[in-house]
């Protein structure tokens, strides 16, 4: 049941958002935003990247100031300017990249900016005593002394929370706060969002996820180019409704034919070992083989090794044993010139680490790793041409070559990549979080082209953390569990709960 | 690397340095001050000194055709990534490398083919005394910084030991090597306007200078229009970027830092191709460092280089017309005045990055 625990209107809503409008340069971020968020509601915040939720909540937290409108709490207009502010007028934040440092222990995070004078033991003592308090009324039990990095990514995200509740917030701030958890965890988490409502507590939930929204919250408020263009009472409205007022039009998510025909592997991997960054094992023993013409699915909860794998399957990590095999070539000493030349391509992870350069131009950018054919000068011309097509075919939005890569938004940096890889004419294709930071109508788009691949026969390795996306596109699926692979499931035999299972090293 | 603040173009390139540089005459005019000098006579007679004359303009191209190679060195590499600190010591060498070459083909030819034969044996040298450090970052994990600076003193101490006991001149004291033949002299500047039929003043300027020029071209058409730079400043984002394009950084970092030795030796040719006609012990007097400097304050780009290296020249030329004419500024004076430049336009670059981003950003229509 859904409490909507100020139906009346009696009491001023926890915050108004009042006409907030704040221009970057030529982007209108947010236009003129009017939005009440109601005391002790759990209110939804959807929208494409780029429609102004992360400038709106930057300007709550005190990030940035609005060019116009205030911000009243509790019908008080407040003047916030820093995030100290915010923290004062009751506002934390959980962000989506924890604000942890991890060599220290919960506890010194805890106290990070708020010692209490220059000895810390009053303000160690008076911690714990908050912490003690707060482990009775919620189901929120921590060890003060563990080191942050030790902990489980659920466990931080419980640290990150903590932050702002031994620092009194009412109104809780969090963006995707399941980005990095599994089903299980999400699950714990909404638990403990309901007990905080029951509590009094407001909750702002920026999530691309409509499943979680119509899950837990009580309202949402749909953002769209900058602007708010509705806020709904769940039981008013459904997934597709909410999709369709994210992007201003219906979105038809692409589905897979069925499978094809067997044929030899076209890569094949015996029992592959590789060491993550720190020395520690991070695959453990993997076999796998992907066919032309299938998708394999790699599922599991982020930092299961599967960013080795990939890594090392690309030529960018040495394996520690085992074997990669190309068709009949040995490639698992390969360089990813190797690779190139044998026709695999790779859509890495972190396109901020790998895939682009920021600094550089759209054109320059859809040169890394592609640029076999050009002389020892570059032919700029003909380039800038054809990175003016690509960005029309694969609709890179604005389509200016010119403009600095680490100008365009998530979804239209991965569409970048994506046309510039499959451009190269790939027989096997690694694609890492394909969808990432990606809005729904960037996602459709990105599945329809992974399909069009397979269909013509280009074999594509898969490794994502969003269960739907794995459910939708593989023909099979490999579960990963602390590196090693916990489990395989053809598609049809399997669902979300099955998998998640599986990811959480249960079954 | 990425400026935290961004601004735009004009502001970044133009408004930045001329900012730091006013900062640098502030600081001097208050320093000239407390000695009880007139900031303004000081500042007249260095402009005087330096662009004044036809003597004056020659001094100050000719210290500028070393700012420019020592700036370039330092421009390219940090395209790469790479902070080439060494391009005094690789100049050191490349002036030792251009006198073997010299010496050894003088038994061939005495003609002008002496002058390319010079110019390689100074790339080369300049080269291999990058690539060194360069070769040890790329596959050894030691950092250029660290090893550049230990390169300058090996180059020092390698350079005192030749000119002592292996190339010095025979039943002389100073440590210094003959001369080189006529052929292997660049044209000095005098006779080679002369040759075109105008009259001018006798300076150390020299054909190195167009040398510079050309380079500052050449480095421009390496760096951004050329595949080779486009590797080399994939690089230099710092990301792994270039490895998953499947380029081999580790080569590419030590060719980056060859071709900084080569540049760097271009002020090796100037000095003892152009003016000494010999290698005399310390030519480099500094000029790779100032280097450094000049490129930071080019914003790495051969323009911004070729253009502080001016102002850079007319400083160093102005700057010695200060000190002869005004007894109670010494030549350590300059020292410091050079030294304000360089702490202002090098360390305090930032200085006023923020300011000037919030004062743009509220101009900003909205």
């Amino acid at each position: 049941m859904r409490v909507h625990s100020d139906p009346g209107g009696t009491s001023p809503p926890a915050i108004v958002f009042d006409h907030i409008d704040k221009r970057f340069g030529a982007v209108h971020a947010n236009r003129s935003i009017h939005l009440a968020i109601a005391r002790g509601d759990i209110h939804a915040l959807v929208g494409e990247n780029g429609a102004g939720k992360s400038t709106l909540m930057s300007i709550l937290f005190g990030f940035y100031q609005a060019d116009s409108g205030r911000i009243l709490i509790d019908g008080q207009e407040s003047k916030i300017t820093s995030p100290s502010d915010a923290i004062a007028s009751g506002i934390g934040m959980v962000h989506q990249h924890f604000m942890l440092v991890e060599p220290m222990s919960v506890a010194d995070n805890l106290m990070l900016g708020h010692e209490g004078g220059f000895a810390l033991a009053g303000g160690r003592k008076a911690l714990l005593a908050k912490l003690d308090a707060l482990a009775r009324d919620y189901d929120l039990t921590i060890e003060p002394d563990a080191i942050v990095s030790d902990l489980p990514v659920g466990l931080q995200q419980r640290v990150e929370l903590l932050k702002s509740l031994v620092r009194d917030a009412d109104i809780l701030v969090l963006d995707e706060p399941t980005a990095v958890l599994t089903p299980g965890e999400a699950d714990r988490l909404f638990a403990l969002l309901r007990d905080l409502k029951a509590r009094g507590k407001t909750i702002i939930l920026i999530t691309h996820k409509l499943r979680e929204v119509m899950e837990i919250a009580d309202r949402v408020s749909v953002l769209r180019q900058g602007a708010c263009v509705g806020t709904y009472p769940i039981v008013d409205t459904n997934e597709a409704a909410l999709a369709e007022a994210m992007i201003g039009r219906r979105v038809h998510m692409p589905e897979r034919a069925d499978t094809l025909a067997d044929d030899e592997p076209l890569l094949t991997v015996e029992a592959l070992c590789v060491r993550d960054a720190r020395g520690g094992m991070a695959v453990k023993d993997v076999s796998l083989m992907v066919r032309p013409g299938e998708i394999l699915g790699i599922a599991g909860v982020a930092g299961n090794g599967q960013t080795e794998l990939l890594e090392a399957l690309a030529g960018l990590r040495a394996a520690t044993s085992g074997s990669i095999r190309f068709k009949n070539s040995d490639i698992s000493h390969a360089t990813p010139a190797d690779l190139h030349a044998l026709g695999i391509r790779h859509i890495p992870e972190d396109r901020l680490r790998y895939a682009l350069a920021y600094p550089f131009a759209v054109w320059e950018n859809c040169l890394i790793g592609a640029d076999d054919e050009q002389g020892s000068l570059i032919a700029r011309q003909t380039v800038m041409g054809d990175a003016a097509r690509l960005m029309q075919a694969y609709d890179v939005r604005p389509a200016d070559p010119l403009l600095r890569a680490g100008a365009l938004s998530g979804g239209n940096q991965q569409k970048l990549v994506l046309g510039r890889e499959i451009e190269q004419r790939p027989r096997l294709l690694l694609v890492g979080q394909p969808t990432r930071g990606v809005d729904i109508g960037a996602i459709a788009f990105i599945h329809r082209r992974l399909l069009d691949l397979r269909a013509q026969g280009v074999a594509i390795l898969l490794v994502s953390v969003e269960l739907d996306e794995i459910l939708r596109l593989s023909d099979r699926i490999l579960v990963m569990q602390e590196g090693r692979i916990a489990g395989e499931r053809r598609a049809g035999e399997t669902d979300e709960r099955d998998l998640g299972l599986l990811m959480a090293g249960i079954a | 690397m990425s400026a935290p603040v961004p601004l735009p173009a004009w502001a970044d390139r133009l408004l930045m340095p001329l900012l730091a540089l006013a900062t640098a005459a502030l600081a001097a005019a208050l320093l000239l001050f407390g000695i009880g000098e007139n900031p303004a006579d000081a500042l007249a007679i260095m402009l005087r000194g330096a662009l004044g004359s036809g003597e004056g303009i020659g001094f100050t191209l000719y210290y500028a055709t070393n700012f420019i190679f020592t700036g370039l060195a330092v421009a390219l590499a940090y395209h790469a990534g790479l902070f080439n600190i060494g391009a005094e010591g690789q100049a050191t060498m490349a002036g030792i490398g251009a006198a073997l070459f010299i010496f050894a083909a003088e038994p061939i030819t005495q003609g002008f083919l002496l002058i390319p034969i010079g110019i390689v044996g100074a790339m080369i040298f300049g080269a291999v005394w990058a690539a060194i450090p360069g070769w040890l970052q790329a596959w050894r994990g030691s950092h250029v910084v660290i090893t550049t600076i230990m390169f300058n003193f090996l180059a020092a101490i390698v350079s005192v030991y030749l000119l002592v006991n292996v190339i010095g001149k025979e039943g002389s004291m100073q440590p210094e090597t003959r001369l080189i033949a006529d052929g292997a002299q660049l044209w000095t500047m005098q006779a080679m306007l002369g040759a075109l039929g105008f009259k001018s003043p006798s300076t150390p300027l020299n054909f190195a200078f167009v040398l510079a020029l050309l380079a500052a071209f050449a480095v421009w058409v390496l760096i951004f229009r050329s595949k080779f730079g486009f590797h080399l400043r994939l690089i230099g984002t710092g990301n792994d970027a270039a490895r998953y394009a499947g380029i081999n950084t580790q080569r590419m970092i030590v060719l980056a830092m060859a071709l900084s030795g080569a540049l760097a030796a271009g002020m090796a040719v100037n000095e003892v191709m152009g003016v000494q006609h010999r290698v005399v012990i310390e030519f480099t007097s500094g000029y790779g460092f100032v280097g450094i400097a000049v490129a930071l304050m080019g914003r790495n780009h051969p323009v911004g280089v070729i253009l502080s290296a001016l102002l850079f020249g007319a400083l160093y030329q102005g700057g010695t017309e200060l000190a002869f004419e005004r007894p109670a500024i010494t030549r350590d004076l300059i020292v410091t005045l050079s030294g304000l430049v360089i702490f202002c336009v090098g360390a305090l670059d930032q200085l006023y990055r923020k300011p000037l981003a919030q004062l743009l950003a509220r101009r900003e229509p909205g």
